[in-house]
This record gives structure tokens, C-alpha cells and sequence, in this order.
């Protein structure tokens, strides 16, 4: 009498199940060699599934290190001040010169600073002061002009902020604040 | 609960009348409503009214499963061939296109392998696959050894298949003619030629051809 765990079909090649490749032991056709999995098996399953859990800990660790140790980004000058007049934006690169933004200048002395990257898909915002909003024209999405959180559309993070400071008469960018909400 | 030992399926083709009861019993079945899983084949349509159903056989080494990419066709311990498992299923049409009794069936529709599985919800459960509860002429049996050899004195069961170098042995059985000869047909090597005037014909029925009109 053949055991449960005993493999019934024969390869084609008729040889035993010893003489034959790897895979077949891994893939067999019977359905409780299928269903059986063996204290060994489980126990790697374990042990390699934890490892790599900790792994991912201390990954972020590690990206939480070195983000610390690159510190605050770089001081950067956007503009004079009378060069964006009131109602007015600026187009300007913060930090890499990629990571194109908006500077609003709001009212005399109040400025504020978006990240253009659409939070949906990364098409550039358009400043539509008039309107109140920025408009994404890529998805129809719009974000408060004051606040960059959507308000329709696809969108359901607000723009990154960029912090600003007035310095003697000239605008400078001092950091990116990321949201969630 | 396995299918019982001592039950097993025989397949007697020439006692088919091609009523189509047994496709009609077989889509009429929960776990497939509206499709039929068994064949019913034509064997020389312009010449003859002869019909022969083709479950599957259950083959020993099933090719369907060697073939599989997927793992998805699994066969019992008690030697079932399974359809195959939906979630693993790739519908690539390797199953159709091995099987050397043509049992798999592609559904597009559902991008699924759907094969007999000799009912296995009712067999399991002792009772009989729906196709051989239905049969009228016992063309599809299901039962003990005994029960066939009571009702078919003149016929033998057997369960081996050869295709070119490859020898099948299978759970389902085929009832031959315990006079005749197994016969081999090289079938590749006839494909070229036309099935008409060739009359392939066990020794039983040879006296029945030589008194026809000659084609």
C-alpha cells in the first residue's frame, strides 16, 4: 500500500522520482504531494520571511541616517521682492534645478512657495489666480491657491510647500514641507 | 472520501446511439452549469451514423499535467485527473493541444481549462458520474468489474492506449471485443490520406463489410 506522501504518477521518462529533476519534487501532479508541505519547507518559509522583515527595518534605519546626515537643504534666492507684483507668480527651481515651483506673491508682504508637480501624476500645475486654484490641465485637477490642497479632481494630496523667508528685500527658499493631508 | 476501489468507469463506443443524453447530463451539472465536459464524437460523419463518447480517461502519467506551465492540473490520490484549478490557470491551450484523447476544453470565455473530471462531487460520494447515470445503452458504465462482465460477456475491459513510442495506461476503461487483436494505427502516417472507401473494422464485423456494396 502506497503512503499519502508517496508520488503516484510516473514521469513519462519512467524513471524513480530520485533520478528526476528538481523541479518535479517542487511541482508534483498528484494533489497531496501538492497540499503536503514539510516542516523543513515551512520552517524556511519562516525564517526567511522574518529575515526579511528585519532586513526592512533596518533599511530604515539606515534611509532615516542618512537623510538626517544630508541635512537641511540648501539657502536658495527666488527673486527680489519687487520683482513679482501682488496677484503675480514666479516660476523658479527648488532644490534640484528640476523640481520646478511657483512663488505667489499673495499680497504685499506675504509670499507663498508650491512645489508645480501635480500630486496625481506629476504634470505641471498652472497658477490660475483669478480662479483661486492651481488647475492641473492633465487630469482636470485643481488645488486652493492658498493652501495647495485639492479641491477637485484627482488629486488627494496637497502640493508640497516650500518654505519661504524675507531676507533685505529678496525672497528665499528655505526647505520643502511634504504632506500627507 | 476517495471514489470507491471497486467502482470503475467503461466506456463501450459501440454500443452508442448518439441520443446526447450524457451531454445534456453533463451540462446540466452544478459546478458547470450549461457546459458540457464530455465529447461526443462523430466518427465517420459522411458514411456512418456511428457515434463514440469521450470522457476523460484518467491517464496514469497524465499528459495534460506534464504539460502544464501552470500547475494547475492535479490528480487525486485515487487517480482522478482534475480540472484545472481556476486561480492558477493561465488558459494557454497547452493541455488542449497535448491530451491524445482531445479531452480539455478551452473556455475563452472564462480563460479556463474545463475538463471531465468524472464527476468527481458524485463519484467520491459513491454515487455514478451523471453521463453514465443517464446512458441509455450502457455505452458509459460505471460500476464493479462483475456488473460488466455480467452484462458484456463477449467484451473485455482494457485501459492501455498506445500513441507512437508512448504506451497510456488509464483509470477509465474501453471495452473491446475479446476476440479481436489489439490493433495499432499509425495515425500520423494515415493523416495524409482521406478517411473514405477505408473500412477499419474489428474481425467481428468483417462479415457484415464483405456482404456491403464495394465503394
Amino acid at each position: 500500500m502506497k503512503g499519502e506522501r508517496d508520488q503516484l504518477t510516473i514521469a513519462p521518462d519512467g524513471a524513480p522520482l530520485e533520478d528526476q529533476p528538481k523541479w518535479r519534487q517542487d511541482f508534483p501532479i498528484d494533489w497531496p504531494q501538492d497540499h503536503y508541505v514539510s516542516r523543513r519547507d515551512f520552517t524556511k518559509f519562516m525564517v526567511l520571511t522574518s529575515l526579511a522583515f528585519t532586513v526592512g527595518q533596518f533599511w530604515i534605519v539606515v534611509q532615516n541616517y542618512l537623510r538626517a546626515r544630508r541635512g537641511q537643504l540648501p539657502l536658495l534666492k527666488i527673486a527680489d521682492v519687487h520683482q513679482v507684483s501682488v496677484g503675480n507668480a514666479f516660476a523658479f527651481a527648488y532644490p534640484e534645478p528640476h523640481d520646478s515651483c511657483l512663488l505667489l506673491r499673495t499680497g504685499e508682504e506675504s509670499f507663498i512657495a508650491f512645489s508645480q508637480k501635480c500630486t496625481h501624476l506629476s504634470c505641471a500645475v498652472v497658477p490660475q489666480p483669478d480662479k483661486g486654484r492651481f488647475y492641473c490641465p492633465c487630469h482636470v485637477g485643481s488645488f486652493d491657491l492658498t493652501t495647495g490642497a485639492p479641491t477637485a479632481g484627482p488629486p488627494r494630496r496637497p502640493l508640497p510647500r516650500i518654505t519661504l523667508e524675507v531676507r533685505s528685500g529678496a525672497v528665499y527658499a528655505t526647505g520643502v514641507e511634504l504632506r500627507m493631508v | 472520501m476517495p471514489v470507491p476501489e471497486q467502482n470503475e468507469f467503461f466506456i463501450d463506443p459501440n454500443r452508442c446511439i448518439g441520443c446526447q443524453a450524457c451531454v445534456q447530463a453533463c451540462s446540466e451539472c452544478e459546478t458547470h452549469k450549461g457546459y458540457s465536459m464530455i465529447h461526443l464524437d462523430f466518427v465517420d460523419r459522411e458514411h456512418s451514423v456511428q457515434t463514440a463518447p469521450v470522457v476523460c480517461l484518467h491517464c496514469d502519467s497524465p499528459t495534460c499535467a506534464e504539460v502544464c506551465p501552470a500547475d494547475a492540473i492535479k490528480k487525486t490520490a485515487d487517480g482522478v485527473v482534475q480540472s484545472a484549478r481556476k486561480p492558477r490557470c493561465i488558459a494557454c491551450n497547452n493541455c488542449v493541444l497535448a491530451c491524445p484523447f482531445g479531452v480539455p476544453k478551452m473556455n475563452t470565455d472564462f480563460k479556463l481549462m474545463m475538463k471531465c473530471d468524472m464527476c468527481y462531487d458524485r463519484t467520491s460520494e459513491g454515487l455514478k458520474p451523471m453521463c453514465a447515470t443517464v446512458c441509455p445503452s450502457q455505452a458509459l458504465f460505471f460500476g464493479t468489474r462483475e456488473q460488466i462482465e455480467l452484462i458484456r460477456p463477449r467484451s473485455t475491459p482494457t485501459n492501455e492506449f498506445r500513441f507512437g513510442g508512448q504506451t497510456i495506461t488509464t483509470k477509465v476503461n474501453m471495452m473491446l471485443p475479446k476476440t479481436g487483436k489489439a490493433e495499432y494505427l499509425d495515425v500520423t502516417q494515415a493523416m495524409g490520406q482521406g478517411a473514405s472507401g477505408k473500412t477499419i473494422s474489428l474481425n467481428i464485423m468483417d462479415s457484415m463489410y464483405d456482404e456491403g456494396p464495394e465503394q
